[in-house]
């Protein structure tokens, strides 16, 4: 009797404690519920936020999307390798270099440009600015915020003038820095010749 | 000095080089044909420049106003004409071209008016601070950070030590050396403004032991002062701001930390000669003390030069042959830049222009493969892993670069100077901190578009929700009418089947009334004719008249029935007969009121004694008749009101107005019967005050009404 008693004690501890802990977990489950998945937001800070589709996403985070659900690292063309590079490195993946078929990775970065004096003022690169990047109004000449333009390269394609160039963004002494030495074998770089103009 | 000198690590012992140029005095360079004044020649914004193409200036004017906090006037270093504002090469690494004003000198060196400041003491510190700011002056040890920044204490800070920075630890330099031996008391005085500015608890002036003139000149004009003048082993780079603090004070500022943090400000030599200069003499920083020096050089030795003025002119003056050149460099051996152009100007912070040969400089061997022999290591005097950050920033893995700290590599080059592989190692730390400054302005504009994109679709989304709430109401609002106009007829026949329904009601009443009266004429007819009155005759008349209006009102009753009979196979006409029978009814009730009045003439004619009962008679006929009025009236109306009603789907507003102002009319019209009645003395005041006030509430209805669909439509 005594035996069944001590069995009938144990067990009721045993299911007293499943319980308390399951009551538990299931309250941690209510409140510190995830909402969406984290690793995307994670994603989305590594892409370049040009928002140019040339990824075949409507955007930067529609890739990060694909990119949480297993779709290729190397899709993303402004971002170029650094991208592929810091997203291998997030997601554990091995590098890959660009998908061509996106496109190439221009060598600086570039900034849309609208010729003022061509400019009909259809409001049609307005609409397609992802960066609302553009100013201007119906029949009003438009142009571009150079330092809001990502260079994405959307407002060119809807020009029906073909007003809007895409131009490299230039090198000021804010931005410059210094190159990369040339590497092992060669003699270090800064052996510009000195010109004598006087 | 029994003070305690502590040591850092790492650090290179280089020949020193400085002999050539630190025997002579200071000589004045002289003044060129042009001089070409960049606005930018400090750490901050560029200045704005504040003249025109065409001005004359004078000595000491202000060619460029400073562009926010961080920034720095620019000021004309001689009297002259400005002959351009335009980009021109300057003196930056990378050899790109920026803003300067260019000033032709008109060889009177007229200096504006100007003052100095007797005794700073009395004058507050804001104004000293501003002095100095607007004198232009920048450190002048090589970087160019605008001074005034670095003295204006914040007040919960306290500077413990002022740490006057004569170290000059680079090769060949002997700028600082010889204005010390030279301007000492010039130095010690300015030094004097920035301890009166910043109150430090001790103030120290830190030479190395290879300069021992100066080191007696300094000690010599601090003499009676509380300036201790401390002497440092000479080893590179001592001069390195945190190196020396660490030397004087054994404290470490910490990685991205300022000296300030350890209680520490540390001050340029040539800075605090300037600030001398600015308070003093009230002269802004318009020249400077520069070495030139190098085996190319005929005239070694320091030169006071303008600010401004070509690199290529100065060389010239100092016996440099254009054969000869094989390379230039400004700054020293160690930190400086080749400078591709000779129409680089000197600026505030061009403390040597280097002109080696090719014997004394030859050039760099090329790289070899790193044998991780680790003598980078050490030397490195920030105690840096050197040959990892140039394995990172080769492979371009510029977070782990970071991660190891290269932010707080000062390139001072001792690694490269040691390296047996001849590798540029400070080469590759300037690219990848570059790339990292690079990556980190690219992540904020990434995380700025973002916001705006984001931002963007929100617009979007707030709009076709907008657009399509608008959609959804217009439908509404559609639907509602279309359901308005099916609803119209028959709610249009149901007040007007009540009415002909109460109509009738009415009717069937007055007819039973009537007859009833008939009745009861007839009865007091016989009773009378009984007892043999004497008014018979007119009792007779009285049953024939009644029974007459009993049959009318008969009639009406029936005939009315038979309309709502009609009415209700026929819808389209359904007003019509209620109002023919009203009409009837009221033109009935007239006649017998006539009558009745007529009776009451001719009673009173043949001086009858019922005349009084016959006069109540006529009241009450005439209130019948009123009554019957105003109902065939009513009844009309409410014709018109169905009427509106149907207009009313169409314009609301308008048929709400039109209904106040029809209750207006009402009114009006309700009053001035009573009062016609009131003046007529007439005995149907009660009915007529009842029908005002009926008049005066339907008035209120109607502009209540009226109110709530403006407000539904506004």
């Amino acid at each position: 009797m005594e035996f069944l008693f001590d069995n009938i004690t144990a067990l009721g501890a045993l299911t007293a404690i499943a319980l308390g802990f399951g009551a538990l977990l299931g309250f941690a489950a209510v409140k510190f519920k995830v909402e969406g998945n984290p690793i995307v937001e994670q994603i989305d800070a590594l892409l370049p936020q040009t928002q140019c589709g040339q990824c075949g996403h409507p955007g930067c985070r529609p890739y990060a999307e694909g990119l949480a659900e297993g779709e290729e690292i190397n899709k993303c063309v402004p971002g170029g390798e650094d991208t592929i590079r810091a997203l291998a490195d997030l997601l554990g993946r091995e590098f890959v270099p660009l998908d061509e078929e996106h496109g190439e990775t221009p060598e600086s970065k570039m900034v849309a440009v609208i010729r003022e004096a061509e400019c009909i003022g259809c409001t049609k690169c307005l609409q397609a600015c992802p960066m609302d990047a553009i100013l201007g109004a119906a029949k009003q000449m438009h142009t571009v915020i150079a330092d809001e333009c990502t260079g994405c390269d959307l407002c060119v394609e809807p020009c029906p003038v073909d007003c809007i160039d895409m131009v490299p963004v230039p090198v000021t002494l804010q931005t410059w820095h210094w190159d990369v030495p040339k590497g092992i074998g060669n003699r270090p770089g800064e052996l510009i010749p000195v010109r004598n103009i006087a | 000095m029994s003070r305690h000198i502590w040591d850092f690590h790492g650090g290179i012992h280089p020949p020193e080089n400085k002999k050539q140029s630190s025997e002579t005095s200071i000589r004045w360079a002289g003044l060129p044909e042009r001089l070409v004044v960049p606005v930018q020649q400090h750490i901050g914004a560029p200045a704005k420049p504040c003249v025109a193409v065409g001005d004359r200036v004078l000595k000491g004017q202000k060619l460029a106003q400073a562009a926010g906090f961080v920034s720095l006037p620019v000021h004309a270093p001689t009297s002259g004409t400005v002959e351009a504002i335009e980009l021109r090469p300057i003196q930056h690494p990378s050899g790109m071209d920026a803003l300067c004003v260019e000033l032709k000198p008109d060889g009177q060196d007229q200096w504006i008016e100007h003052s100095g400041l007797g005794d700073y003491t009395t004058v507050d510190k804001k104004e000293i601070l501003n002095r100095i700011r607007e004198a232009g002056i920048a450190g002048m040890g090589g970087a160019g950070f605008p001074s005034v920044v670095k003295l204006g204490v914040k007040p919960d800070q306290k500077i413990k030590t002022l740490i006057l920075n004569a170290v000059e630890c680079e090769p060949y330099i002997t700028a600082d050396d010889r204005l010390m031996r030279e301007r000492a008391d010039e130095i010690v005085q300015g030094l004097q403004i920035i301890s009166w500015l910043i109150e430090p608890e001790e103030i120290l002036i830190g030479i190395e032991d290879n300069k021992p003139h100066a080191v007696a000149a300094m000690e010599k004009a601090t003499a009676d002062t509380n300036i201790d003048v401390v002497v440092v082993p000479t080893k590179y780079p001592s001069g390195g701001e945190k190196q020396l603090i660490r030397l004087l004070t054994g404290k470490e500022v910490r990685s991205g930390g300022i000296p300030a943090d350890v209680g520490v400000v540390c001050h340029n030599t040539g800075t605090a000669y300037a600030i001398k200069r600015a308070i003093i003499n009230g002269e802004p920083l318009i020249s400077r003390i520069t070495t030139l020096t190098g085996d190319c050089v005929a005239e070694k030795g320091n030169y006071e030069v303008l600010v401004g003025t070509p690199v290529g002119w100065l060389l010239q003056q100092a016996g440099v042959k254009a054969t000869d050149l094989h390379r230039l460099i400004m700054g020293g051996p160690m930190m400086g830049f080749a400078v591709h152009n000779m129409a680089v100007p000197v600026v505030k912070t061009t403390n040597c222009l280097l002109v080696p040969t090719a014997k004394e400089f030859p050039d760099p061997v090329p790289e070899q493969p790193c044998i991780r022999c680790g003598s980078c290591a050490q030397v490195c005097p920030v105690n840096l892993l050197p040959q990892q950050l140039y394995w990172f920033a080769k492979t371009k893995e510029f977070d782990k670069a970071a991660h190891f700290n290269l932010a707080d590599c000062i390139e001072c080059g001792a690694c490269s100077y040691v390296c047996p592989s001849n590798i540029p190692l400070v080469q590759y730390y300037r690219f990848a901190k570059g790339e990292i400054r690079t990556q980190q302005q690219e992540q904020a504009k990434a995380d700025h578009a973002r916001q705006r994109f984001e931002a963007r679709q929100a617009r979007l989304a707030r709009e076709e929700e907008e657009k399509e709430r608008k959609r959804q109401e217009r439908a509404k609002a559609a639907a509602a009418k279309q359901a308005q106009k099916k609803a119209a007829p028959t709610a249009k026949a149901a007040p007007t089947a009540s009415d002909a329904e109460s109509e009738l009601a009415k009717l069937q009443t007055a007819a039973a009334s009537t007859m009833k009266r008939y009745k009861e004429a007839q009865k007091a007819l016989v009773t009378a004719e009984k007892n043999g009155s004497e008014h018979l005759e007119a009792l007779q008349k009285k049953v024939d008249q009644l029974k007459a209006k009993a049959d009318a009102a008969k009639d009406a009753f029936i005939a009315a029935k038979n309309a709502d009979k009609a009415e209700s196979n026929e819808p389209a006409a359904p007003q019509e007969d209620p109002l023919a029978a009203l009409k009837k009814a009221s033109a009935d009730d007239f006649a017998a009121y006539k009558e009745a009045e007529k009776a009451l003439e001719d009673a009173e004619s043949n001086g009858g004694t019922d005349v009084d009962a016959l006069k109540q008679r006529v009241a009450e006929l005439k209130a019948r008749s009123d009554a019957s009025k105003a109902a065939m009236k009513e009844a009309r109306a409410k014709e018109k009101e169905a009427i509106q009603a149907k207009n009313a789907a169409a314009d609301p507003v308008k048929a709400a107005k039109m209904e106040v102002a029809k209750q207006q009319v009402l009114l009006k019209k309700a009053t001035k019967a009573l009062q016609a009645a009131k003046d007529s003395d007439a005995g149907a005041d009660e009915v007529l005050e009842a029908n005002v006030r009926a008049a005066e509430q339907a008035l209120e209805a109607a502009e209540n009404a009226l109110k709530k669909i403006e407000e539904e439509h506004a």
